[in-house]
């Protein structure tokens, strides 16, 4: 086989001590594993999007320089043991109160880049309340959610963001409306709130997709170093486990059924919006309330 | 300063600077005491949206290495149920305090005594212990809470402030503990707040899903629960040198007890009062040194319908009679309703025997009684 010509590979700057190394008699590491990351085999199901998603985070805390103040929470789900996937210190919260668990380590070491990784059920379901508050609290925290459409670790039932319709072991017939209701769209909910400085729907299905996560999950990490405000990327994902379906055909019903229902995009963005931080952006919105202009002395 | 604000002052005193929390009666003053002078020494202090939110807060600032705490009442602390027992699970110090009031459900807000079971038979789901401290005055609001917080970093655990609204509520003269050097506190290894590269990752965790490791994990804890257990047991003993009915109450409750054992003695009944300070672990040692010194019953006296009497049982483990008094739902008994019952231990005579209204003891107190202290204008 053809070794590959390292010229035409672009590596990433943070790769770069690594890359070239020569390893042994003809053979030159190309490419590695973040340093962030350990070296053990996770849990996830093959073909699961989880694994893509802990790659493009721990690609970015590589890349931003960060692994020794990242501080990261992991949620209960299939990614309950990314503590043990992350080389940066890491806290197992209780199911959905990663966002609580964020805010107490983030108001001890605000010096300190926190984030939390929640899967639908965790955020969108038993975690609401944790995690609109600590959106409108506006905490400068990154949140990287996984919307999968099911509860993947317990087996596949009916998540708050399963689509109308969808078969899952606790709707067997087929999500009902009409009796239990209609998904949560997270990021839209979210973009309402005056905490929030940037919130944006990605997906994981192609090439051109994960690079636009990345970019996403980047900027929610440099809006926290920057002081910016609450940051959330939703990743819409998908769970060729509990779905039934090959990882291909996953990313088939993804683009679908999922894409439409939750439109990939930016939902809000201070700074695009011309504003420093999310404390402008909120000040400008409430220009009318005369209490809401009275300036804080410190 | 009422109990409720030395609770706050004594725990910034002890170093505590992180603070969340949720309203409810009667915790209030700490509350606010916390908001307006935590700001003021470079401390936080955050209203969660929930109690649930707040302790998960709480496990946060400890597990990053704070000294940190939250306080509640009854329904309140039922909620925090969860981040305890996340808490112990990893072993993260912090301080809970909860203003007992009258259950169950929502109750009532007058003092009351009815969380002991919830305090001391672990707060949350899962095999574990808090350490529970009781104060009677306010005085001990301020000396107990500063002891909370360097029992909870020394043995890392949560730890409890279990009063209630009427020692909460009360003005009492203080003496209130010296500032702590923030830099005498105890270093943290273990604390995630950033490896800055120089170490392996931290990790705060409950989750074992190998059942030996987990077992290994309990095994470890309970060691330190064992030590807790040999070296922190407090308690205050009055009169019970010659004692042979040993009236044993804590808090409120040990406040009437402590007027009916005088009143006792007068009589000429041989009356003792063990007042427990730290409900868990529960002083069993003196309870032995009791019953080897002769005594002959005790007599638990509560606020609320028999729980900590359970633990006397335990301890005495049928050396000596055991009888109950107590009133619930946040009425207080009156000293003469406590001595009446002393003097049934003493003439041999059960003190709960009946369910006939009055009676001493009864389960159902006699309708004059039925009005709250309050309500009688004592
Ligand atoms: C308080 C509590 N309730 C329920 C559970 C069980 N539980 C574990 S994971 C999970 C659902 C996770 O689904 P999601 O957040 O969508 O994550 P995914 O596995 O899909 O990534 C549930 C309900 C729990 N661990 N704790
Ligand atoms: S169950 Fe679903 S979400 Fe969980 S690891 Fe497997 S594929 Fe991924
Ligand atoms: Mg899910």
């Amino acid at each position: 086989m053809a070794k590959p010509n390292k010229a035409l590979i672009k590596l990433p700057a943070y790769q770069e001590e690594r890359i070239g190394t020569q390893i042994a008699e003809g053979e030159t590491i190309r490419a590695a594993r973040p340093h962030v990351l350990t070296d053990v085999v996770t849990n996830y199901c093959p073909g699961c999007t989880h694994g893509i998603v802990n790659r493009l985070v721990a690609e970015c805390i590589d890349e931003l320089g960060i692994e020794g103040k990242t501080v990261g929470i992991a949620p209960v789900g299939c990614s309950v043991m990314m503590y043990d996937f992350f080389n940066c210190d890491m806290i197992e919260a209780a199911h959905g109160r990663a966002p609580a668990v964020a805010t107490g380590v983030k108001r001890v070491h605000p010096e300190n880049v926190v984030f939390a990784y929640q899967g639908d059920g965790d955020l969108a379901s038993i975690g609401t309340a944790e995690t609109v508050h600590a959106a409108t609290r506006g905490e400068k925290i990154t949140v990287i959610f996984i919307n999968n459409a099911i509860y993947g670790m317990t087996g596949g039932q009916m998540a708050p963001t399963s689509l109308p319709n969808q078969v899952t072991q606790t709707s067997p017939y087929g999500r009902d409306v009409s009796k239990v209701g209609y998904p949560v769209r997270i990021s839209e909910l979210l973009a309402t709130l005056d905490g929030v400085a940037y919130v944006e729907r990605v997906t994981c299905d192609s090439r051109q997709h994960i690079m636009q996560a990345k970019k996403a999950i980047k900027k929610a990490f440099q809006n926290q170093i920057d002081g910016i405000g609450y940051s959330l990327v939703e990743v819409v994902a998908t769970c060729p486990t509990n779905w039934g379906m090959t990882p291909l055909d996953a990313f088939q019903w993804l683009r679908d059924n999922m894409l439409p229902y939750y439109p990939l995009g930016v939902y809000k963005d201070v700074v695009a919006d011309g504003f420093a931080t999310a404390a402008d952006a909120a000040l400008e919105r409430a220009k009318d309330c005369p209490i809401a202009q009275q300036k804080k002395e410190d | 300063m009422k109990g409720n604000e030395v609770l706050a002052e004594a725990a910034m005193r002890a170093g505590c600077r992180f603070f969340f929390g949720y309203p409810i009666t009667p915790q209030t003053e700490l509350a606010a005491y916390m908001a307006k002078k935590l700001p003021t020494i470079g401390g936080t202090f955050l209203q969660a949206e929930s109690e649930i939110a707040a302790i998960n807060m709480v496990y946060g600032a400890a597990a990053a290495g704070a000294r940190v705490m939250t306080s509640s009442s009854s329904p309140g602390v039922s909620l925090k149920g969860e981040g305890v027992s996340y808490m112990a699970g990893a072993d993260c110090p912090g301080v809970i305090v909860n203003v007992q009031r009258g259950g169950p459900g929502l109750g009532g807000i007058q003092p009351s005594q009815s969380d002991y079971f919830q305090a001391t038979r672990a707060l949350g789901h899962g095999d574990f212990y808090m350490p529970v401290f009781a104060p009677s005055t306010v005085q001990e609001m301020a000396d107990l809470i500063y002891d909370a917080f360097d029992l909870a970093d020394e043995y890392r655990t949560p730890t409890m402030i279990l009063a209630d609204g009427m020692i909460g509520q009360m003005m009492e003269p203080v003496l209130l503990p010296p500032e702590r050097d923030l830099s005498t506190l105890p270093a943290k290894p273990w604390a995630t707040s950033g490896s800055r590269m120089e170490r392996k990752h931290n990790v705060i965790n409950s989750l074992y899903l190998s059942p030996n490791k987990l077992e290994d994990t309990n095994y470890e804890r309970f060691e330190r629960y064992e030590q807790i257990k040999e070296k922190h047991q407090r308690q205050e003993l009055m009169s019970c040198d010659d004692a042979q009915i040993v009236v044993v109450a804590f808090g409120a409750a040990s406040r009437i007890a402590r007027t009916a054992v005088r009143d006792a003695r007068k009589k000429g009944i041989k009356a003792g009062l063990l007042r427990p300070i730290t409900l868990w672990p529960f002083p069993t040692k003196a309870i032995d040194e009791l019953c080897d010194g002769g005594a002959s019953s005790f007599l638990s006296v509560e606020l609320n319908m028999g729980q900590m009497v359970q633990d006397v049982r335990l301890a005495v483990n049928g050396r000596a009679s055991v009888d109950f008094y107590g009133r619930t739902g946040g009425v207080l008994p009156t000293p003469e309703e406590v001595l009446q019952a002393i003097e049934k231990v003493a003439a041999g005579e059960p003190v709960v025997q009946s369910a006939e209204p009055g009676a001493v003891g009864s389960l159902l107190p006699h309708p004059k009684h039925r009005k709250s202290s309050y309500e009688r204008g004592e």
